[in-house]
């Protein structure tokens, strides 16, 4: 009988385990704003600001932790750091916010900022005074709902192709030669052709999976807002023609961009779909890496989603906090700040014309990846905001099912197409 | 269970002792003597109703609540959730999702179930009678249950990979084709169910096990001298004796099977498409799996599963109280 009863109610028993957490988390953040009036530690006269981002790899001994403390330092205040996986980190935004505990700062994911100001939990950044006039607006964009700013990027991360130069070498291709559709796809025959494995990415059932897919989808010149457009098929049908001529693994279906890297390092491969983050893992690799831009479908190059964090400070009840605030994201927005983020993460690069030019002067090597990220378009710009997600779920479902070929292309996308306008109506 | 309106009685009991009933019932009146110590029971049945309300009576009612307000972010924030009453559910019922999560639940946790318990039954079988190594081969039966979950799916989806899986390569090396185990829409169901199974079995295997050891041996020597071989024994002996084990464990294993989001999500994510995808991994999905969550879609979805679940355990209950009967 007790065993009965405890299967029936796990699932809300482990709900209530997780308000319970939050609760506690909540209870914890606002006891530090309290804690900052009584002054108990004596070092600072401003007390302790809180902070969360999505960087858990980044522990407390890293240096990514050390520049967040400069920053608050500067400010003579202690930063206290959290960190929250990406998916994790917006439900915790979002459930401190209905607690009335929001952190002073929060980095998050730029498709998020969206959903986020949505709530009315975000202050603009006109509210607080801050410049983001040489900030890209490519990059910007994703961070405004009906005009108003409410964020800035601290970075900006983009998808390329990255080749392995053994392959292609010993293929006989030339990695100058891609620059559109099908050049790419020859260059595919022929990789496969000599034996090896043609590309790989991720069209994964999740957020991922559309991330990868954009950069084909934008390339053809499909809009967001028409999922079904003969241009959405084309791309569609572009990733379902090379799994069936066998230029792509059959695992792409369920591929991570991680699973996509792991793939890509062993060698076999010749073009795998991959962003920013691993240009130094390619650096380590055993064999020659570069990469080409990703291409359009006639030529030039494709635009790729943007990634990155942006930078946000929740409404505060206590607006005499935002004095300070504004010192820390200005401390991570200039310039200098920039190219200092970007060379402790080693993969971001600035958002304003100014750090990317100094980066680039410290690393040239990254001038592809420059390129990249000017050319790189929000996902949640256009005006899409808060449907973003909603028309990415369709778009990654009509993934899956043409890939796994459940449906055609062109009736797994007027499927989506039908389930995003009834879910964004 | 009876626990609970035990003592939510004797409170009222209690209660009513103190005004003036005149016709107390003997049991009654032994308790407003004992009233004091009454209140003791209360106090000490406290902690586990304050327990009861805040993990069990709350979640399951904000649960309820989710469902039938349109909770979108912003609403979820501010707390001002329009009240929509059933839509939610109608929402639910009318998705193009909806019949496909309802038969992948079906077919998923009942062919979970139908193997887990055939295959756990048959170990239990075969482990009775002691020979060598049989408790070290019966205790590494147990590993699907000791390892986290996340390790076992991730491993499973290792060796069902379409192209480096070792189960493709087998296949492939007495020269069979590739199957798309986890990527095509006919066997991503069939995966993931294989998986369960074999997560399940240690569970049967251990509660059948145990069943197994109150069925007496000399039932099985009568039997022996009566001249039954071991299939007569089987069928004539164990299975009909093992029955209200057998019916626990199969209904346990059903409201276990229902909830089961892990090792799809793990496996699969629900994909391709739809075709993984139950109803426990549709709840998920809504609430976490997007950049936008929505609880409330989720949380019809999980009332759902709760009375499914809940009328398998009314099914369990009345089961066992004609058991009862019966003995």
């Amino acid at each position: 009988m007790q065993h009965t009863r405890r299967k029936h109610t796990t699932l809300a028993a482990s709900a209530a385990l997780a308000v319970a957490g939050v609760s506690v988390l909540g209870a914890c953040s606002s006891d530090d704003g309290s804690g900052s009036s009584d002054g108990a530690s004596g070092d600072a006269a401003g007390g302790t600001y809180t902070w969360w981002d999505p960087y858990p790899q980044h522990d407390g001994s890293s240096d990514w932790e050390a520049r967040v403390q400069a920053c608050g330092e500067d400010a003579g205040v202690t930063i206290e750091r959290t960190a929250y996986d990406t998916t994790a980190l917006t439900n915790q935004a979002l459930l401190s916010a209905q607690e009335g505990t929001s952190p002073d700062v929060i980095l998050i994911d730029n498709p998020a900022v969206s959903t986020l100001a949505d709530t009315g939990m975000l202050t603009t950044v006109e509210e607080f005074g801050l410049d983001t006039s040489a900030i890209d607006q490519n990059l910007l964009d994703a961070g405004v709902v009906d005009g108003s700013a409410y964020g800035i990027p601290i970075g900006a991360n983009t998808l390329s192709l990255y080749y392995n130069a053994d392959v292609l070498s010993d293929a006989g291709v030339d990695p100058a030669s891609i620059t559109d559709w099908d050049s790419l796809t020859a260059a595919l025959e022929q990789v496969t052709g000599a034996g090896h494995k043609g590309i790989t990415f991720a069209g994964i059932g999740t957020e991922e999976g559309s991330f990868q897919f954009l950069p084909w989808f934008w390339g053809a010149g499909a809009d967001l807002t028409d999922l079904s457009s003969p241009e959405a098929v084309e791309a569609l049908e572009l990733w379902t023609t090379w799994l069936d001529e066998g230029y792509a693994p059959n695992t792409v279906i369920n591929n991570s961009q991680n699973t996509v890297w792991e793939e890509f390092l062993t060698g076999d491969f010749a073009f795998a779909e991959n962003g920013t983050w691993q240009v130094n893992s390619a650096a380590e690799a055993e064999f020659e890496t570069g990469i080409v831009q990703l291409p359009g479908k006639d030529g030039g190059v494709a635009p790729a989603p943007t990634g990155g964090e942006f930078i946000v400070a929740p409404v505060q009840e206590d607006t005499a906090r935002y004095d300070v605030t504004n010192q820390i994201v200005e401390c991570m927005t200039t310039p200098e700040g920039f190219v200092e983020t970007a060379n402790t993460f080693a993969y971001y690069i600035p958002p304003t014309s100014e750090g990317q030019e100094a980066l680039l002067e410290e690393n040239p090597d990254l001038e592809p990846w420059v390129e990249a990220v000017q050319n790189a378009k929000g996902r949640t710009s256009d005006g899409l905001g808060t449907d973003y997600p909603l028309i990415s779920e369709a778009l990654w479902t009509a993934v899956q099912n043409a890939l796994s070929g459940a449906a055609t292309p062109a009736e797994a996308l007027e499927t989506a197409q039908s389930e995003a306008e009834s879910a964004t109506s | 269970m009876t626990s609970i309106p035990a003592d939510v009685g004797s409170r009222d009991g209690s209660r009513g002792a103190a005004g003036t009933t005149p016709a107390a019932p003997p049991a009654r009146r032994r308790r407003r003597t004992l009233s004091s110590s009454q209140w003791a029971a209360v106090g000490f049945a406290a902690p586990l109703l304050v327990y009861l309300v805040l993990f069990y009576a709350y979640p399951l009612w904000r649960n309820i609540d989710l469902s039938v307000h349109d909770y979108t972010i912003r609403a979820f924030v501010q707390g001002d959730a329009e009240f929509v009453g059933l839509q939610n559910y109608v929402e639910v019922f009318g998705s193009s999702t909806f019949p496909t999560a309802l038969w992948n639940t079906f077919v998923f946790t009942f062919g979970s179930i139908a193997f887990q318990f055939t295959i756990g039954l048959a170990l239990a079988v075969f482990f009775r009678s002691s020979f060598r190594l049989s408790n070290t081969l019966r205790a590494m039966f147990l590993v699907p249950w000791l390892l986290p979950l996340i390790v076992s799916a991730s491993t499973w989806a290792w060796m069902l990979n379409s192209e480096n899986g070792i189960v493709n390569s087998v296949i492939t090396a007495f020269g069979g084709e590739q199957i798309n185990w986890l990527t095509s829409p006919d066997t991503a169901l069939i995966s993931v169910t294989i998986a369960n199974i074999w997560l399940g079995i240690p569970f049967n295997l251990v509660i059948l096990y145990s069943g197994l050891q109150n069925i007496p041996g000399e039932v099985y020597e009568a039997a022996s001298l009566d001249g039954a071989g071991a299939w007569r024994q089987f069928w004539s002996i164990t299975f009909p004796l093992l029955r209200p084990v057998s019916a626990i464990t199969i209904l346990l294993g059903l409201i276990y099977t229902l909830k089961v989001v892990d090792v799809i999500w793990v496996m699969t994510t629900g994909g391709p498409g739809d075709a993984s995808t139950t109803l426990a991994i549709w709840s998920y999905r809504e609430a976490f799996g997007t950049g936008q969550p929505d609880f409330s879609p989720a949380a019809a979805v999980g009332n759902l599963l709760i009375v499914i679940a809940l009328v398998f355990g009314f099914l369990h209950l009345r089961l066992q109280n004609r058991q009862e009967a019966t003995s």
